[in-house]
């Protein structure tokens, strides 16, 4: 039987991969050592990697660029841009993308940064919110947590977060779908490794919203999530679903103290 | 909103030879890619970049499907005198961008 | 929903495997041997019946590449690029992908140094070749071989 394999390269990658850990009992192994933390930058070509360090080749600048000027454009009912509160972004919003998502008291439970954005377009600025993965929503986070280049992820967790947190940690090594696989098992267990071909990487979300030389485009984490989901053949959240933005913050605490990359590459 | 965006100095020495990186914000579609029902997505590609200095062209590329979406064009030129680099990407569908950018030579 | 093509490289994880090292085997060789014609083709209306030579070109391409969607590509041609002697036209080839065209940069004296770089789809581990006219009518040609896993001109994964 002859088989297509760059046509679904996600879905054949599972499927050798669940041939290889299927005996692997999950969250057998623990968590990467602090120390031994590699952003997906260091598994990448060095070409790739140039990409990425260069602002005048990275993709990525595009969007970012189509960010700052939302940021400065006024919108909704109240007629106000970001810049009308926040100022110069590079000021204001540094810092701020490393410790999302971040508990929102209003609403009782951790807001990833497109949630925070969208909550100023309906509150503040009176205006529509910006839907998930669309161009503008996009440009205007990576505007936002490229202000926040170089500096360490700094979660806070406390009593509030900590059961969101558990939540997602539980997300992260839960067996789910039909080749029955957890994030851990590749992730923790065996990053380094290569997985038909392409080095398997630690998942930590350093860069995001990141360029992916797969979708040709800048994407979010929650799009890198479904494909994960969709890639162990089980069912994805919808976009902004609470149990992502759970894992979301697990994985963001997972990363403490490395490098936010925004816009990042990544093949 | 970006629809490229240009990256060269902003002054250079008299016959100093300056890196010009630009990078244009376009799917490329290549027109052999099929929908998820199996039809056929036209192609929607630039397929001319031209960099013209002080009105006179200094480099010319013709792109085909595959050059990879946003493209970058990175090249050289001679710093001959101050004045304008003009940047034109043309492509399929009417697409038509322009950036122009100002360069002081000493 | 599962389309049978998925099924099918679910049921065949194994395969996929043995599949990954014969990355040569991606596409099939009567489609190999028609893209093959076209590119000699395309060169024959660049180059005519003028020989070309190997040399005084560099084409830089990573050999195993990361993604096939985006490979970034240098091309450099040693040349004093002055009004008597240099540059006139640089073209790209690739013998495997849908078209053998790539890009053609047409460049003078103005230029200072004869190159490009820019970004190229690879849809599978090929030669990919790199032509040189000279103001003086001869061509110059260097190539690069490319591995690649993750194909570019295939059907995307779902968002």
């Amino acid at each position: 039987m002859s088989v297509r394999f760059g046509a679904r390269p996600c879905l054949a990658l599972a499927a050798v991969a669940c041939i290889l850990l299927d005996f692997a009992a999950a969250g057998a192994a623990a968590e990467i050592p602090l120390a031994e933390r590699r952003s997906g930058y260091d598994f990448m070509g060095r070409e790739t990697r140039m990409m990425q360090d260069d602002d005048a080749t990275n993709p990525g600048m595009l969007w970012v660029f189509d960010g700052e000027a939302l940021w400065n454009r006024k919108a909704g009912s109240a007629g106000r841009a970001c810049s009308d509160c926040h100022g110069d972004a590079r000021a204001s919003m540094k810092g701020v993308s490393a410790r999302y998502p971040a508990f929102d008291a209003a609403r009782g439970r951790p807001v990833n940064l497109e949630q925070r954005i969208n909550a100023c377009r309906t509150e503040r600025q009176k205006a529509p919110p910006l839907a998930f993965e669309s161009r503008d929503l996009l440009a205007l986070t990576a505007y936002v947590a490229r202000q926040s280049r170089g500096l360490p992820i700094d979660i806070a967790i406390d009593e509030r977060t900590r059961p969101f947190l558990d939540a997602g940690r539980e997300t992260f090594y839960r067996r789910q779908g039909q080749l029955n696989l957890a994030c851990t098992l590749c992730h923790n267990d065996n990053w380094g490794a290569k997985l038909a071909g392409n080095p398997i990487p630690q998942a930590h979300p350093t860069g995001y919203p990141l360029y992916r030389l797969e979708w040709q485009g800048l994407g979010s984490l929650q799009r890198r999530l479904r494909n994960c989901f969709v890639g162990i053949r089980a069912e994805p959240y919808a976009y902004g679903a609470p149990e992502f933005v759970d894992l979301e913050l697990y994985l963001m605490w997972r990363a403490r103290g490395m490098k936010i990359e925004t816009p990042a590459v990544r093949p | 909103m970006a629809r490229a965006v240009v990256s060269l100095p902003a002054q250079a020495k008299r016959g100093e030879i300056i890196e010009i990186k630009t990078m244009a914000a376009h799917a490329m579609e290549t027109g052999f890619r099929r929908t998820q029902l199996g039809e056929l997505i036209p192609r929607d590609i630039i397929r001319r970049f031209v960099c013209a200095y002080n009105g006179a062209e200094i480099f010319r590329v013709d792109l085909h499907p595959a050059v990879a979406a946003n493209p970058l064009i990175a090249f050289t030129t001679v710093a001959t005198e101050s004045g304008t680099i003009a940047f034109q990407w043309v492509g399929d569908n009417g697409y038509a961008v322009t950036e122009t950018t100002s360069i002081r030579v000493e | 929903m599962t389309t049978r093509r998925e099924f099918l490289v679910l049921a065949c994880g194994a395969a996929s495997i043995t599949a990954a090292t014969a990355v040569k085997a991606q596409i099939d060789p009567n489609q190999q041997a028609l893209r093959k014609a076209a590119m000699q083709e395309a060169l024959r209306k660049v180059v005519g019946d003028v020989p070309v030579r190997r040399g005084r070109v560099k084409l830089e391409l990573p050999p195993l590449v990361d993604n096939g969607n985006a490979v970034p590509l240098a091309v450099r041609v040693e040349s004093p690029m002055t009004s008597a002697d240099y540059v006139k036209a640089i073209h790209v080839f690739t013998e495997k992908n849908p078209l053998p065209g790539v890009v053609s940069v047409y460049l003078g004296p103005r230029a200072g140094r004869a190159g490009i770089a820019t970004r190229i789809r690879i849809a599978d581990s090929q030669t990919v070749t790199a032509i040189a006219q000279l103001s003086d009518g001869s061509f110059w040609s260097d190539s690069a071989e490319v591995v690649v896993t993750l194909s570019a001109c295939l059907e995307e994964g779902l968002i």
